[in-house]
């Protein structure tokens, strides 16, 4: 079998699971699945290019993702004019001197001499500019907050059209990227996995904490869609003809169309994204990328700016997963910063990874896919099989109860034994790198 | 009398809790380090090792309390300590028997270990909440307090008081005794003494007759031994929640990273940098300063130089300017 026809297969199979939620279970869910599956093939996408192509260990996937829903907000939604009026101006400027005090800093320890007065010229200027920041921030953040704050009580957005909030989501991802690469990049491998993971719950707690910013915990809900709203299909007259022509019942019809048209869009985003990973693969970059990967010293002798390429691979990668993240709220229509957790966010992305097959940009993609789907059905699943397993037991049996309500917690396990499964016997994944 | 008082607040609200996170970080930090040192990878189920001894620990502790076994003043948790320190010593060499032998033969590189290490802790966390669920446990009994606010107050006479928790002084009693206990296990015995050479250079220990899988087995229970100690000293300290202990790995890295990866001084003294930083930037200095400047300089604001939802970001900072400015370390660790 050659190894086209393999992968076809992989890919149909996975496919036919899809369809067969379809049919077994609704196709509400089918399409649920998918959706989240592209978005998951296009996570993986990103940590594919970092990890697959350079053999960078990010596991900070979560906070680029965090990043990409906080530019749907920033982007999308309208602005709160009294906040604005309130502090906005001065929030910017507390940040402007914030940033600038940072600058200053870099600035005196690159340009002074070493010595007594450096230390001290940089002491300076860190406390004063951090009281400063202080003195400007807190009344700004104080008086925004206050603008009522049960509806709104931040700053809001741009009112553009949710989809240029997607672009603004990488680019937010490769802003932090850039930051975090700069220090980390360069060191050893494992310093950067743990500054990744630092940054990635700083930037949940900033997401969380910062309620000028978007709401934190308080969520923002209601982020316009790019597609039309179930209920005003249902009162489409032209809608509601079409669906009964096919016999489907209006409601139902209108969840599907709206999930469809959702697919449609991410599947859009990710075959360009493909597309240009695997051009990027196959390129002389993509080339070089792989020849760092398996041989620095060799690459660098060759003249290779190792450093320089990690970073912007690094920063690709981000950018892709915050694209990701911009389109995942998208599709939920809310910012919900508590809902970020790791293992959710950036190790199941590493599952993905690994079990597609690292350095194979469709293994990524079928990865994505996979996993995902086994995510949603491990519970299911597992409530079946637990309901089999104990139904010997007695009604009452606190046992029973007991396993019946951990039944959630399978995931988890399910996800690490696959992990582990698949690093022992196939660890170059499903679809393996050419 | 005044500024009497602004220590007994300093110390009540800095000096003490971060003296106790500190030695739990220690412990926690300790174990990664030695995993590092012999075995030659970051393990990131560390945490979730911590949760689970904690869990057996609970339970035990749960059972103890059933049947009316008590240890008087002190948590009964104590008791059940060693019971937890087993089953986890027990779990952690099948993993290691299961999993991670596999890719030792291999010498497969360090960041594949790391994967591994994180389908580990996948399997640790789900463990842990099926058996004993996600939620917060409490588990702490005996007398809470060695001093309480109020008898301070009463025998000193200041305004200011001091309380000790009693799981604050365990913990440092504790962390001392590992901790002497681990030093002197590592210099003056042979299975120490090997696995110091193991690590310094792998080579010539085997040259010399090593028994590698003896020592990484050793290496195993330590470690199950330090992390359980951490965990449940967490435990009895704040409360038991797998997620916090999930957590707990990047204070714990990072305090083992700014003491030098593989150092066990270092992970020591990394442990109590990152728990002072994370505390005293924390905290809200108005009551100390109240009493140490004059009343027209009283500050208006709390003083607090960053909200306690951040103090992640404090342990990451420290660990980014000593990345940058000292790459190994503060102690000499190891640079792969």
């Amino acid at each position: 079998m050659s190894e086209m026809m393999k992968n076809t297969l992989l890919f149909a199979a996975v496919a036919g699971l899809i369809v067969l939620t379809g049919f077994v279970q609704s196709w509400n869910s089918a399409l649920l699945i998918l959706n989240m599956g592209l978005i998951s093939a296009i996570m993986a996408l990103g940590v594919n290019l970092q990890w697959g192509f350079a053999g960078l260990f990010n596991v900070g996937v979560m906070g680029f993702v965090a990043l990409g829903g906080l530019a749907t907000v920033l982007v999308a939604m309208p602005p709160t004019q009294e906040a604005w009026a309130a502090g906005g101006l001065r929030v910017i400027v507390a940040l402007i001197a914030g940033a600038a005090t940072i600058a200053g800093a870099v600035l005196t320890y690159k340009r002074m001499p070493k010595g007594r007065s450096r230390t001290v010229a940089l002491l300076a200027i860190l406390v004063g500019g951090f009281f400063l920041y202080r003195w400007l921030f807190d009344p700004a953040v104080e008086a925004i907050e206050g603008v009522n704050p049960a509806a709104t009580g931040y700053l809001g957005g741009l009112n553009l059209p949710v989809l240029v909030a997607w672009p603004v989501g990488g680019l937010l991802a490769a802003g932090a990227a850039w930051l975090i690469g700069k220090t980390a990049l360069g060191l050893r491998s494992d310093y950067l996995a743990i500054a990744t993971l630092g940054i990635a719950e700083i930037i949940i707690a900033v997401m969380k904490n910062e309620d000028w910013l978007a709401r934190g915990v308080k969520n923002v809900i209601g982020i316009p869609r790019p597609v039309p709203y179930e209920i005003d299909l249902q009162q489409d007259p032209g809608f509601v003809e079409s669906a009964s022509g096919l016999g489907l019942d209006p409601v139902i019809a209108s969840t599907l169309y709206v999930k469809l048209l959702y697919a449609g869009l991410f599947a859009v985003v990710l075959v360009v994204l493909l597309v240009m990973a695997q051009l990027a693969l196959k390129s002389p970059w993509g080339r070089m990328m792989r020849a760092i990967r398996d041989n620095e010293v060799a690459a660098e002798a060759m003249g290779k700016d190792v450093t320089k390429r990690h970073l912007q691979i690094f920063i690709l990668g981000s950018a892709i997963c915050g694209i990701a993240g911009a389109m995942m709220t998208t599709l939920d229509g809310q910012l919900t910063p508590g809902t970020y957790q790791p293992l959710r966010f950036t190790f199941l992305i590493w599952v993905m990874v690994i079990v597609g097959g690292s350095g194979n940009n469709f293994g990524a993609v079928l990865g994505g896919f996979l996993i995902w789907f086994l995510w949603v059905q491990v519970e299911p699943v597992g409530i079946w099989l637990m309901q089999v397993i104990t139904s010997g037991m007695a009604e009452d049996s606190a046992l029973r109860a007991h396993l019946l309500d951990s039944t959630a917690h399978m995931r988890l396990l399910t996800m690490g034994v696959i992990l582990l499964l698949v690093l022992r016997f196939s660890p170059r994944g499903l679809i393996p790198e050419r | 009398m005044d500024f009497l008082n602004a220590i007994v607040a300093l110390a009540n609200f800095v000096i003490v809790p971060a003296v106790a996170y500190g030695s739990q970080l220690a412990l926690g930090a300790l174990g990664v380090t030695l995993i590092y040192g012999i075995l030659r990878f970051s393990n990131f189920a560390h945490g979730d090792t911590m949760a689970f001894g904690t869990m057996v620990t609970i339970l035990v502790t749960w059972w103890m309390q059933s049947v009316g076994i008590g240890f008087g003043v002190l948590p009964t948790a104590l008791l059940a300590l060693p019971f937890g320190i087993a089953v986890t010593a027990l779990l952690l060499l099948g993993t290691d028997r299961v999993v991670y032998r596999f890719y030792r033969r291999q010498k497969a590189a360090p960041v594949i270990l790391v994967i591994v290490s994180m389908g580990v802790m996948f399997i640790m966390n789900g463990l842990v909440r099926f058996i004993i669920g996600p939620n917060d446990q409490r588990f702490a009994d005996g007398a809470r307090f060695i001093i309480s606010a109020r008898d301070f107050k009463e025998m000193t006479g200041l305004q200011e008081g001091l309380a000790i928790r009693t799981s604050q002084g365990i913990t440092v009693v504790t962390a001392v005794v590992v901790v002497a206990l681990l030093f002197w296990f590592l210099n003056h015995t042979r299975t120490g003494k090997s696995m110091r050479a193991f690590s310094d250079n792998e080579d010539l220990a085997l040259l010399s007759g090593i028994n590698p899988e003896r020592v990484v087995a050793v290496t195993w229970i330590i470690v199950a031994a330090l992390a359980t100690i951490a965990g449940v000293l967490y435990g009895l300290d704040k409360s038991f929640k797998p997620f916090t202990y999930f957590q707990l790995l990047l204070p714990i890295f990072a305090s083992a990273i700014v003491g030098g990866l593989g150092n066990p001084l270092g992970a020591i003294a990394g442990g109590f940098v990152i728990a002072f930083s994370e505390v005293t930037v924390t905290y809200a200095f108005k009551k100390v300063l109240v009493y140490l400047l004059p009343e027209s300089l009283e500050p208006e604001g709390l003083v607090q130089l960053m909200s306690t939802d951040y103090k992640f970001a404090v342990s990451f900072a420290i660990l980014i300017i000593v990345l940058l400015f000292k790459p190994t370390g503060l102690f000499k660790g190891k640079s792969v």
